[in-house]
């Protein structure tokens, strides 16, 4: 299944608040305008089937124009399973925040399930004076159940550098990554990424002892977690 | 501060190289803080040993000091207490388990380590590098320290010297110490000097305690030589 | 060229890398690794992360793409400012030792910074001034990223030397591997694209292992 949504928010001229110029999406990709949230105007992609499964191909575009601000959440996990052709499954997407917007990207886990292939690919292009927020969760395999492989690959560039380059696979096709060296026995991994201009760089915390918040080369923390299950990964990468 | 120094612009040939320079080959060494090695096993009095030096040349001598030990605050505030050197003279340096290798093999983090104090204090007169704990076949490479000072203790036994290796052979300077501590281990001073002095021919050997004299005074004295000379 | 590809790889060049276990200390010290059949573990997990990163960004600087391009992309691959650190101390070290071996021109694109420049593009520069091609200079980056921490176990954990060699060499095939799908990214497009192979664990590992007040490694 393909399917492509995209979502534009924009300042209102005269008298503050951001508006939603552009909301559109495809089943199994489908946006919905949910109540504003701390004043923030929310969007929730609310899944029109289980998946994503393997063969779809999912793209989302964000913009987010100067001045204005959006949160994006998710209704549900979103569980990725084996298809019946043997095609991967890929969920694309790419944000655009302009200087002076506010963008938060906080949806729900991602689970990879047995036998799944799925890339998620985010790439992300922050102005400078711009904000955001990026939480990237992944839980390896539902209840007792070892996951497919995943890739998950995270690109942000903040001000035309780049910011942050990540890519973590995990499942059959990785070596290692349930080895001490990548995310040892932990089911749940995840991240926080916070840019914010004039954030105060600090030095690094160890937040506890599977997790880290560190600075990165530019004005952005990271915080990186490795947990035993959701509910863990979610007491350390819950928006502050 | 080094009244020896016949140099009226002596401040100058120990300038740091260009501040802009990478990590670069060793400055020559008439340009730089003197450097001077200790090393010895463990326990001889190593740290004990750097610390007196500090007491005895801090006030005179510009230095800092580098460790391989396993160092830890406590380590740093020994220095600080009793050496008189403040902590950001103090560097250490992690050896992965290979103290010697640090020192002789691949010296790359002391050379860090060393210009970095450079480059943070400005010029120095003298540098330290006190070796991790090891045994008796550790000594310095010629590419990391000028002259090196080897520490044992008359508590190891007073075969030590007899046994020689590298450190009790070649170093510039054979320190035994803990004298005090001879007639409760029943170690032989005048054995030990014999066998010294064959081993080690021409080069010095000074028994000290430094529990007694805690200046070290033998040792700053021929430090103090070695500086003077390299100035000149 | 072959010496001289042994020469930059050995053990024994005096580049440094003693002194680090690659996030191995604190993987001991948390419980994640206790012997051998853990330390295989680390390593392939070590290769599949690190070992395309380092090899294709050794590759890259060994042909010549911008040290100072790199050097950003680098930092936004290695979001623990610990591991940044150890990689510029360990691509100072390399290039003190390099410089000295085998003198070059090639080192004037450096780029500038006080903790030193990232190790694989210190290795790639290096490798170039030796002459080595870009294939072995990857080669060389990739064994690297197995045999630091290899080495380093063997003195931390008191493991049978002859144990590790075994499995080194059931290693090298992956490594091989590694080292030349590195070669082909590095030739495929822009820096942006090189690769990004991530391991929370690492990040967490360096970072926790950075505020030990006794440390036997340095990373």
């Amino acid at each position: 299944m393909r399917a492509y949504a995209r979502v534009t928010a924009q300042a209102v001229k005269r008298g503050g608040g951001t508006v939603l110029t552009e909301l559109r999406g495809d089943s199994p990709l489908l946006l919905r305008r949910t109540h504003d949230e701390d004043g923030i105007v929310t969007v929730h992609l609310v899944g029109g089937a289980a998946g994503p499964l393997g063969g779809d191909e999912l793209r989302l575009d964000v913009v987010v124009g100067s001045g204005a601000a959006l949160r994006l959440r998710s209704v549900a996990a979103s569980i990725a399973l084996p298809g019946r052709a043997a095609a991967p499954s890929q969920f694309t997407v790419t944000a655009r925040v302009a200087s002076g917007g506010s963008l938060q990207w906080l949806p729900e886990p991602t689970v990879a399930a047995a036998r799944c292939r799925h890339n998620a690919y985010a790439s992300i292009d922050v102005a400078e004076e711009a904000d955001l927020l990026w939480r990237d969760e992944l839980i390896c395999g539902r209840y007792a159940e070892t996951p497919g492989s995943l890739t998950m690959s995270t690109s942000v560039a903040y001000a035309g550098a780049p910011l942050l380059r990540q890519c973590l696979r995990v499942g059959p096709d990785a070596d290692g990554w349930a080895g001490p060296a990548v995310l040892g026995a932990a089911k749940a991994t995840g991240s926080l990424l916070q840019v914010h201009p004039g954030i105060s760089a600090g030095g690094p915390i160890v937040l506890g002892p599977t997790a880290v918040r560190t600075p990165l080369r530019g004005p952005a923390t990271l915080t990186t977690v490795v947990a035993d299950d959701a509910h863990a990964l979610r007491a350390y990468l819950g928006r502050r | 501060m080094r009244p020896d120094s016949p140099h009226e612009h002596d401040d100058v040939p120990h300038g740091h190289p260009h501040p802009s320079a990478d990590p670069h080959a060793p400055l020559p060494a008439d340009a730089r803080a003197l450097r001077i090695g200790i090393g010895g096993p463990v326990g001889s009095g190593k740290t004990a040993l750097v610390a007196a030096l500090c007491r005895a040349l801090g006030g005179e001598l510009r230095l800092a000091v580098v460790t391989n030990d396993i160092y830890t605050t406590e380590d740093a505030d020994f220095l600080k207490r009793n050496g008189v050197l403040p902590p950001e003279r103090i560097r250490a340096v992690e050896t992965g388990c290979c103290p010697h290798t640090a020192i002789r093999d691949d010296i790359s983090a002391n050379l860090d380590a060393i210009e970095e104090l450079e480059a943070a204090l400005g010029p120095l007169d003298l540098l330290l590098v006190e070796s991790g704990g090891d045994n008796l076949t550790a000594t310095f490479s010629k590419g990391l320290i000028d002259f090196q000072i080897f520490v044992v203790d008359v508590a190891g036994g007073d075969k030590v010297p007899r046994k020689g290796g590298p450190g009790v052979t070649t170093a510039d300077l054979l320190v035994v110490n803990k004298t005090d501590l001879a007639p409760l281990v029943g170690a032989d001073l005048s054995v030990m000097e014999r066998d010294a002095r064959a081993r080690r021919g021409e080069l010095p050997t000074v028994f000290l305690s430094i529990a007694a004299d805690r200046q070290a005074t033998p040792v700053a004295d021929w430090v103090r030589g070695l500086v003077a000379a390299a100035v000149r | 060229m072959d010496t001289t590809l042994l020469l930059l790889a050995d053990g024994r060049f005096p580049a440094g890398g003693h002194a680090h276990s690659s996030g191995l200390e604190a993987a001991v010290a948390a419980g994640r690794v206790a012997g051998l059949a853990e330390v295989e573990a680390f390593l392939r997990g070590r290769l599949t992360t690190a070992g395309p990163v380092a090899a294709a960004f050794a590759a890259a600087a060994c042909q010549g793409i911008s040290p100072a391009v790199l050097d950003v992309e680098l930092d936004a691959r290695t979001p623990s400012p610990a591991a940044r650190l150890a990689s510029r101390r360990q691509g100072r070290a390399l290039l003190r030792a390099g410089r000295a071996t085998w003198p070059s021109a090639r080192y004037d694109d450096v780029p500038h910074h006080p903790d030193g420049c990232h190790q694989p593009i210190a290795l790639g520069l290096t490798a170039a001034a030796a002459g080595l091609t870009a294939e072995q200079t990857a080669l060389v980056a990739a064994y690297g990223v197995l045999t630091g921490p290899a080495s380093a176990a063997v003195r931390l954990l008191g493991l049978d030397p002859y144990q590790v060699q075994a499995m080194l060499a059931r290693l090298a095939t992956a490594c091989d591997e590694i080292s030349s799908d590195a070669v082909a990214a590095a030739a495929g497009g822009p820096p942006s694209d090189l690769p990004s192979a991530s391991a929370p664990l690492a990040d967490i590992h360096a970072e926790t292992h950075a505020t030990w007040e006794v440390r036997l490694f340095a990373s």
